[in-house]
């Protein structure tokens, strides 16, 4: 699908009303922050679903002919109904990491592009990851608590953390994220090995070809893969089985990942040592059991945004959609294949 | 009251087992005791005496030649000259704050610590604080656990560790072994994309890192400033209000070497008035004692001077004190001599 190309002598004889639409869904995390003209360009508007008192189906038939592209934080999803509705869609681009909220199956068919956030949060992932890891073995949160409640002198010594160094980590995905994520644990002398759909041939690191497997051989996973049908619920019990008493699992993915009834389960139960959370499978709950535990760790799904991310994605989003309008080649395109 | 000494190991008693004197038990020895049990040596336990330390030391501590120290019983130049023979003093932790060590030079008592078990545990602990302070991982666990998520949804975004970041490091006088640890710190956050640069009495040529030489420039430069030296005249509130003005309202400090490095009083002022960014702390100027008005601060991480320790840690101290004291009473190398520079 061509888009319209706006060469700059159109632009300057065109009026507003003459760039083409870019549909917002949601207000995205950063107009609240930063505004409502923080993603604005000069060679593109935005049409803002959310501001028309129009249920969304009535909203998009009506808008139909205009929209050439969508723009979606991730707080809203990208649905097979929406896109039928939008003879005129060219391109989704995504702010967010993850693209599971992207009917991506329904793009293919319809030969419409991806733009993604890139490699652009791998880094802030990854130390977010790190970050909990660290949280939960050091019992860094659980003991700011303690200091914090006066209970160090009155009750005195908070017990032992556990050490990094020498601990052998697991990731799930060893894509950008999880690259990330051994980089910086290699620097804290752990040991690393992965799981990954395939074997990495230029990797130091050791494979396993099943989570099971991975998790038996492990004292910490690293939940870094995105979701998938496949992936969906893939720390099920007998991988929290195998990790065993002594092992620590970290998510920063996607929460239905892990069968969270079960992950709850066994901490509940002692059978795995700890947890960091960022995501969860029905936010923004959160279940209750988990608040009474002092070897979890939890955000909410925040972990991986920080105020730089934001003006970095920010610039990549436009960037992608002038690109998209230019036809020139998308500065972050997802592959559709397979 | 002589050492009480199991029956079985009353008959080494005889032969003549060189003494250790330890005045107050270090925490590791109550913890451990049995990892102090050496064929090599025997422990003079003072604290089990009814006499007071001066007379027990004069009575009974004459021919000994080393001492196993900690916080609670430090080594003063008091205590020394009550010690005619003694020439070697070990202590079980990392600091050494707690020996005279100028008066052990200046009688040529060799000093030796267990700075170099807790580098890497150290090392991560700082890392970890820091992360903490600034993606605000401790502050968005309260949020959740508090149950305010689904009422409020958004939440106040912490500042990415930037590309840019800036480590300081300040080098003790004594030992330039202990440098193994501020490169333990150095060696992650390089992996995370930091930039370090340090400060040092002297500029060390085989460091790959930017010197300065004073810690008020370093902290001009810099966006965090990591406390990991020792506990010296020298560096006691060094870090002072001019040098945390100098790190900024953006700046972030993370000190898990002694409180008393920091100005505690104006840290706390600095951080109540925005001054510097915030601040991870798990050592303070009088613990447990800790400033009222850090308990109620988002931006401040505190942990109660633990975060350095794991279990691994404590054994392997142990071992390396016990290692210490059997080579020096077979005139071996001491295995973590404190070197003067």
């Amino acid at each position: 699908m061509k888009a319209t190309a706006m060469t700059s002598e159109n632009q300057s004889r065109h009026s507003q009303s003459d760039l083409p639409y870019v549909l917002i869904l949601k207000p995205p995390p950063s107009f609240l922050l930063f505004g409502d003209h923080f993603l604005d360009s000069s060679k593109f508007q935005y049409l803002k679903a959310y501001e028309s008192p129009l249920p969304l189906p009535q909203f998009l038939q009506e808008h139909a002919q205009s929209v050439q592209a969508i723009f979606s934080s991730g707080l809203a999803p990208v649905t097979a109904e929406t896109i039928r509705l939008l003879p005129r869609l060219g391109l989704v681009v995504t702010t967010s990491q993850g693209l599971n909220h992207i009917d991506l199956t329904e793009c293919r068919r319809r030969g419409i592009a991806v733009a993604g956030a890139g490699t652009i949060l791998s880094a802030d992932c990854a130390d977010s990851a790190v970050g909990f890891l660290i949280d939960v073995l050091r019992k860094i949160s659980a003991a700011n608590r303690y200091v914090k409640q006066g209970l160090w002198s009155s009750q005195g010594a908070y017990p032992l953390g556990y050490k990094l160094g020498g601990k052998r980590v697991g990731i799930v995905g060893l894509g950008s994220i999880g690259t990330e994520v051994a980089k910086r644990l290699d620097a804290f002398g752990c040991s690393i090995s992965y799981n990954s759909r395939s074997k990495k041939p230029l990797v130091p690191y050791t494979f396993y070809p099943n989570v099971v497997e991975l998790a038996a051989n492990c004292d910490a996973l690293i939940i870094c893969c995105a979701l998938t049908d496949e992936t969906h619920h893939l720390i099920n019990k007998e991988v929290l089985s195998a990790l065993g008493k002594d092992g620590v699992i970290i998510n920063i993915a996607r929460g239905p990942i892990v069968d969270e009834k079960e992950l709850v389960r066994c901490l509940v139960k002692g059978e795995i040592r700890g947890a960091g959370l960022d995501v969860f499978e029905h936010e923004p709950d959160v279940p209750v059991e988990l608040f009474a535990l002092d070897n979890v760790v939890m955000s909410p799904h925040c972990a991986v945004l920080t105020t730089e991310s934001f003006e970095d994605l920010g610039k990549l989003m436009v960037g992608n959609i002038e690109a998209f309008f230019s036809n020139e080649p998308l500065l972050t395109p997802v592959s559709l294949d397979g | 009251m002589e050492s009480q000494l199991p029956q079985e190991r009353s008959k080494l008693r005889t032969k003549d087992l060189p003494q250790v004197l330890v005045m107050k038990p270090p925490p590791l020895l109550t913890l451990f005791e049995d990892k102090f049990i050496s064929t090599k040596f025997q422990l003079l336990k003072a604290w089990e005496s009814t006499l007071p330390l001066d007379q027990f030391l004069t009575t009974y501590a004459g021919s000994v030649r080393a001492v196993l120290c900690s916080g609670a019983s430090p080594v003063t130049p008091h205590i020394i000259r009550l010690l005619p023979s003694v020439q070697f003093v070990v202590t079980a932790s990392a600091g050494i704050n707690h020996i005279d060590l100028n008066e052990c030079r200046r009688l040529g008592i060799a000093v030796a610590n267990a700075a170099a078990v807790f580098s890497d545990d150290a090392a991560d602990a700082a890392v970890g604080l820091l992360i903490d302070v600034l993606r605000k991982i401790s502050v968005a666990d309260r949020f959740v656990r508090r149950g305010l998520w689904p009422a409020m949804g958004d939440y106040p975004f912490g500042s990415k560790v930037i590309i840019s970041l800036f480590v300081c490091f300040t080098q003790e006088s004594w030992d330039c072994r202990t440098w193994k640890h501020r490169s333990a710190v150095a060696k992650r956050l390089e992996a995370f994309g930091c930039t370090v640069l340090y400060n040092s009495r002297k500029p060390k040529p085989w460091v790959p890192y930017p010197f300065y030489s004073n810690v008020h420039e370093l902290a001009c430069g810099s966006d965090v400033l990591v406390v990991c030296c020792g506990l010296t005249a020298e560096t006691r509130h060094m870090i002072n209000r001019e040098v945390m003005v100098a790190l900024g309202k953006q700046g972030i400090i993370v000190n898990v070497a002694r409180g008393a490095i920091i100005d505690e009083k104006e840290m706390v002022v600095c951080l109540v008035h925005g001054e510097i960014g915030g601040a991870a702390l798990d050592v303070f100027e009088n613990e447990p004692d800790v400033p009222k008005q850090l308990l109620q601060l988002d931006n401040v991480v505190l942990t109660p001077h633990r975060a350095v320790f794991t279990p691994e840690g404590f054994m392997a101290a142990c071992d390396l004190v016990v290692a210490n004291l059997e080579a020096f009473f077979e005139d071996k190398p001491l295995l973590s001599p404190l070197i003067d520079e």
